[in-house]
């Protein structure tokens, strides 16, 4: 992909895993298309973002489970004014909240790909595509999402 | 009610402030600020500064209390208290920390104080600069969720998807802060009034956000005095008594990456219910509110929460006409608050709200004698209070 097919101009901080190691996995995933996200091993509870124990039962023994990589969009809004250099003179661009049903109803950000001025529904499926910046210094890919066909 | 209660056994006995600026407009530092303001609330209180014992302030005020002590030459320094995260959510909450101090020795006197230099520091409407980002974050500001706008606007849209309430009510919540500015000398848009038009005209922000759904940028500082009920008494001013204050959030409300289950809320669905509970009121005795507006949205979802109207009735009660000084069924943001008096981060509203207890509000509802603050729509924690006058005891 090059960088005119980005959604989002380059320049705005770079997505990096946590140093601590919390979300490593979701990060590798992300290189080979895959949105792995964290499920407890012991009582099966989806849960997002990442954190060290499962909130439902207080196991530390968090696993990664890769999921369909669609959902419905919960909610969303499009940004006009720019907020950082990287953006000036772009324009409007719209970010969503998607909710994932088939992993437990766990919601992620990403942005809505397509006419930046496009009518948005809630409750429209969308599937999510992987834009991956390769050639960045710090290389990252980022989970975009596109209405369903 | 409770036996174990805050109820009146706290007040606030002064109130200061520096001038306010524009973001950027202020000659001092952000230091001298606090400073001044602080100063001016014990004058206002008929005190001597020194004499104050105690500090509380919220969201990571740069201000350290033992450099106040030592630069104001505090006798003793008894209770210096700072209120994790929620941004200006925790306004309120500083109350209530200030306020159980003094009711039960902690301390004596405590100042509740922010200062903000927007100029000097940050300002909290543009992005990050660094080049990578990891933790709750690396999930949003790479799409473009920079600032506080974008990261709530989202709730918002949601919001209005489930309720049904109009965009009109973050009008009339807006068009009323510039109203009551008109009159309010220290506001930044006195002398600027907005019209329909203007609001209906103005550029989008960040929908559902326009230009004037969002508070403005200011360098100032505000602080409140808080003694024990006993002292306050005989204090010069009027005491605005704290009736009730509560603070906190619902069930896994900072759940990362907006993934708070209860998430087109304000986050006040489990305070309102302790607040009235304490302050022994309801939302029908209150006179006049002051509700913190990030973006009116927030303030039309506290409004809710706060059991002033039910979403069905929303559109239909929040009105420009129900939300002025003169005649409204719930005055609101009686100062012009954040969008239009100054954004202090919300202590402005807490001055004003014990100056409409006191009598002296550039908007003064007659006879006012039960007075609310609301600090923080959408954050966590987030806080509100209640104070109230002598015959409220």
């Amino acid at each position: 992909m090059s960088s005119a097919q980005f959604y989002l101009p380059e320049g705005l901080p770079a997505p990096a895993p946590s140093p601590d190691g919390l979300d490593a996995a979701f990060f590798a995933g992300l290189k080979d298309n895959k949105l792995m996200v964290q499920r407890c091993k012991a009582c099966k509870t989806y849960q997002w973002g990442p954190e060290w124990l499962c909130y439902k039962c207080h196991s530390f023994d968090m696993g990664w489970e890769e999921v369909a990589p669609k959902g419905v969009i919960y909610s969303w809004e499009r940004a006009w004014h720019p907020v950082h250099p990287a953006l000036k003179d772009h324009g409007p661009y719209i970010v969503v909240l998607v909710e994932l049903p088939h992993a437990g109803n766990i919601r992620m950000i990403g942005n809505l790909l397509g006419d930046p001025k496009q009518d948005i529904k809630i409750g429209a499926n969308v599937e999510a595509v992987f834009e991956h910046h390769d050639a960045s210094k710090l290389p990252f890919t980022l989970v975009q999402w596109r209405v369903a066909k | 009610m409770a036996v174990n209660t805050l109820r009146g056994k706290a007040a606030v006995v002064g109130v200061g402030e520096t001038t306010y600026y524009k973001r950027a407009g202020s000659p001092d530092s952000e230091f001298v600020l606090a400073i001044k303001a602080i100063l001016a609330a014990a004058k206002d209180a008929g005190i001597d500064a020194r004499d104050i014992d105690g500090f509380a302030s919220y969201s990571n005020d740069r201000n350290d209390p033992s450099r106040i002590a030592a630069a104001l030459g505090i006798r003793e320094l008894k209770f210096s208290n700072m209120q994790w995260g929620g941004g200006g959510g925790h306004g309120s909450g500083a109350v209530a920390s200030a306020a159980s101090a003094v009711a039960t020795g902690v301390a004596d006197c405590v100042v509740v104080f922010r200062a903000l230099a927007q100029g000097q520091f940050a300002r909290f409407g543009q992005g990050p600069k660094m080049s990578a980002i990891s933790g709750d974050m690396a999930y949003s500001i790479p799409y473009g969720v920079l600032s506080p706008a974008q990261m709530f606007a989202m709730r918002c849209t949601r919001h209005l998807h489930e309720t049904g309430v109009s965009r009109d009510t973050y009008k009339a919540v807006s068009l009323a802060a510039y109203h009551h500015a008109q009159n309010n000398p220290r506001a930044v848009m006195y002398g600027r009034p907005l019209t329909p038009e203007a609001y209906d005209n103005a550029r989008w922000i960040v929908e559902p956000y326009q230009l004037y759904d969002c508070c403005m940028e200011n360098d100032g500082a505000a602080a409140l005095i808080i003694m024990s009920a006993e002292r306050a008494k005989d204090m010069k001013n009027k005491p605005a008594y704290v009736l009730g204050a509560a603070s906190g959030s619902e069930y896994r409300n900072g759940a990362p990456c907006h993934n708070a289950p209860l998430y087109a809320t304000s986050s006040f669905t489990g305070i309102a219910p302790r607040l009235y509970e304490m302050a022994g009121v309801k939302a029908k005795d209150v006179d006049v509110l002051q509700s913190y507006e990030n973006f009116t949205g927030g303030v039309v979802m506290s409004i809710i929460e706060h059991g002033f109207c039910s979403h069905e009735e929303a559109n239909e009660f929040l009105t420009y006409k129900n939300l002025i000084a003169e005649g409204g069924k719930l005055p609101l943001n009686t100062s012009g608050g954040n969008l239009a008096e100054c954004y202090m981060h919300g202590l402005e509203l807490i001055t004003e709200a014990v100056r409409q207890i006191r009598g002296d509000s550039p908007n003064q509802i007659k006879g006012a004698k039960v007075s609310m603050i609301t600090s923080g729509p959408m954050v966590t924690p987030a806080s509100s209070a209640i104070f109230g006058s002598k015959e409220t005891l």
